[in-house]
């Protein structure tokens, strides 16, 4: 059974990557498999200087899910390019690098430095990052700065662009309309949506940044509504994640509208999640009536 | 080499207040050193628990965790039983590197659910030849553990928060007056502990190790970091560099 799926600057042999974020570069999880059986990897933020993040605890459970506030600390664009994506070359699978700013400069300062490199397929501009005071979220709210943005990173790089989507918005389709009109590739949704827990004993918010960013199971059925309504009033490929944890979810992503996913949290519980999932998928297409992966993608929407 | 496995649980006891103890098998090729954490994953919870590695028994092949019941993953792992399987991560984490370091008198100061990775460590230190000195600290009668077993390692005192076992007050009054020359302290505990510590151990040299709520538990999140005292806008991860740090490398807070 073909796995296969072609997107813009990304030849998949799977449609399965790990989310943003939620695998470093690579390193860490290359001890427990090997990288090659991923369609592809997203990794961690890059921003023009080092960030040192958040005041820890950053992150939370929750009822299926986690809260999570980092604060996007990574080393800056530079270091990343020169030290870290190099380790990832002898994979044979494509790297998507993700391009955080708290200015429409820094966005372009890091979409040119990742152009220089070799090492990567095409960009995920993250425009929804809930976590950081300055910039992130607010590109991913207001559709005017979020077009404007990916207007100046497009212009600023070769490689095909696909932006990351916030959830913490009234009109997702709005917002998806805005990035498509100024050129963006491709989208990917959704990032977390912004929420809190507060310990009942100490009477305050656990995550030492208040509110942080909820991920996992929880928030699946939020991004299949977006996907599909996104998918229902454009022509445009999706990267979909939120809550993935099995080949089931997967197909329901496909089904909603996305043409590829990722996998987050569930690294997190399951070092071997995209695997074990990658490994599930053809049992999984097959028991629902579907011969291929690009097959199932959209079909939710007929009937 | 670090890697996920199903562990059969061995035994399954409670030895203090609240307070659990866990044999597992320990896999081929694995190594757990003193100061390295196992990372379980929990029925029902998104999240992964670090718990560290209390002793190891070569001869039987086996491991031993202890934990303390804080919040729902350490109720739901006490409610396992021996016989059920637990899927863990395992090895995690730095070790105390006693192998590189010259001591011939070490004083190891625990506190509370800190104390069981020092377990481990004093029996290496034992074994080396090295003098072994305990200090324990616990907030009381009903919660201490171990005592016994660090008895076996050399001098060891106890002292309780509330005065209902061993010396009243906190582990530092008794440091105050142990009056022996020590080449290295190792110690593990609560932050507030590690602070005082580390303060009037501070001519001293020693290692420390740190516990955070963590997510990945190998090294990608960046969830559980600390910052460095050489520049306090950098930080290491508790779950790869550490969790256990030299003593005066970090800044506690």
């Amino acid at each position: 059974m073909s796995l296969a799926v072609q997107l813009p600057g990304l030849e998949l042999k799977n449609p399965v990557m790990p989310a943003s974020g939620c695998f470093g570069f690579g390193k860490e999880y290359s001890q427990f498999y090997d990288l090659d059986k991923l369609g592809a990897i997203i990794v961690k933020a890059a921003t023009g200087e080092a960030r040192y993040g958040n005041p820890t605890p950053r992150v939370a459970e929750t009822e299926s899910g986690m809260l999570n506030a980092i604060g996007l600390q990574n080393p800056g664009v530079e270091t990343i390019v020169k030290e870290e994506l190099p380790f990832l070359r002898p994979f044979h699978t494509p790297v998507i690098a993700n391009v955080a700013g708290s200015t429409v400069e820094e966005y372009v300062y890091v979409a040119k430095t990742l152009n220089k490199s070799d090492d990567i397929s095409a960009l995920e501009l993250n425009i929804s990052c809930p976590n950081v005071k300055e910039g992130g979220v607010q590109f991913g709210t207001d559709p005017e700065l979020a077009k404007e943005v990916t207007y100046k990173v497009k212009e600023a790089s070769d490689y095909p662009v696909y932006v990351k989507l916030s959830p913490n918005v009234s009109n997702i389709t709005a917002m998806a309309k805005a990035v498509a009109d100024a050129g963006a590739d491709g989208l990917s949704m959704i990032n977390t949506l912004t929420g809190m827990q507060i310990n009942l004993k100490q009477r305050k918010p656990i995550i030492a940044n208040q509110t942080g960013g909820l991920s996992g199971p929880a928030i699946k059925p939020i991004a299949i509504r977006m996907i599909y309504e996104v998918k229902q009033a454009l022509d445009i490929p999706i990267i979909g994640m939120g809550g993935i944890m099995t080949a089931e979810d997967v197909l329901e992503f496909l089904l909603a509208g996305a043409n590829a996913v990722a996998v987050g949290t569930a690294n997190f519980q399951n070092p071997l999640a995209c695997p074990e999932i990658i490994q599930q998928l053809p049992e999984t297409l097959k028991k629902y009536g579907f011969r291929s992966v690009e097959e199932a993608i959209g079909k939710g929407h007929e009937g | 080499m670090i890697s996920k496995q199903m562990l059969n649980i061995e035994s399954h006891i409670k030895i203090a207040e609240d307070t659990f103890e866990v044999v597992l098998p320990l896999p081929d090729e694995i190594e757990l050193k003193p100061g390295q954490f196992v990372h379980i994953a929990l029925k029902g919870h998104m999240l992964r628990r670090p718990v560290s590695v209390a002793d190891v028994d070569k001869e039987a092949n086996t491991f031993t965790i202890i934990f303390k019941i804080f919040g729902e993953g350490t109720l739901a792992l006490s409610k396992y039983r021996a016989g059920e399987s637990l899927d863990v991560i395992l090895p995690c984490g730095s070790f105390y590197p006693i192998e590189n370091i010259n001591v011939n008198h070490a004083l190891i100061v625990g506190g509370g659910i800190g104390v069981p990775p020092l377990y481990y460590l004093g029996k290496q230190l034992k074994e080396k030849g090295v003098k072994v000195t305990s200090v324990l600290g616990f907030q009381s009668g009903s919660q201490v553990f171990y005592e016994d077993k660090f008895r076996a390692l050399g001098d060891t005192f106890v002292a309780t928060n509330d005065g209902s076992y061993g010396h009243k007050g906190f582990v530092t009054d008794i440091i105050k007056d142990l009056n022996k020359p020590i080449d290295y302290y190792f110690s593990c505990g609560p932050t507030p502990m590690l602070q005082a510590v580390t303060k009037q151990l501070e001519k001293e040299k020693g290692y420390i190790s740190l516990e955070e709520r963590m997510g990945c538990g190998v090294g990608t999140c960046y969830a559980c970091v600390i910052p460095l005292r050489e520049n306090p806008k950098q930080s290491k991860k508790i779950c790869k560099d550490g969790p256990v740090f030299y003593a005066n490398e970090v800044i506690l807070s």
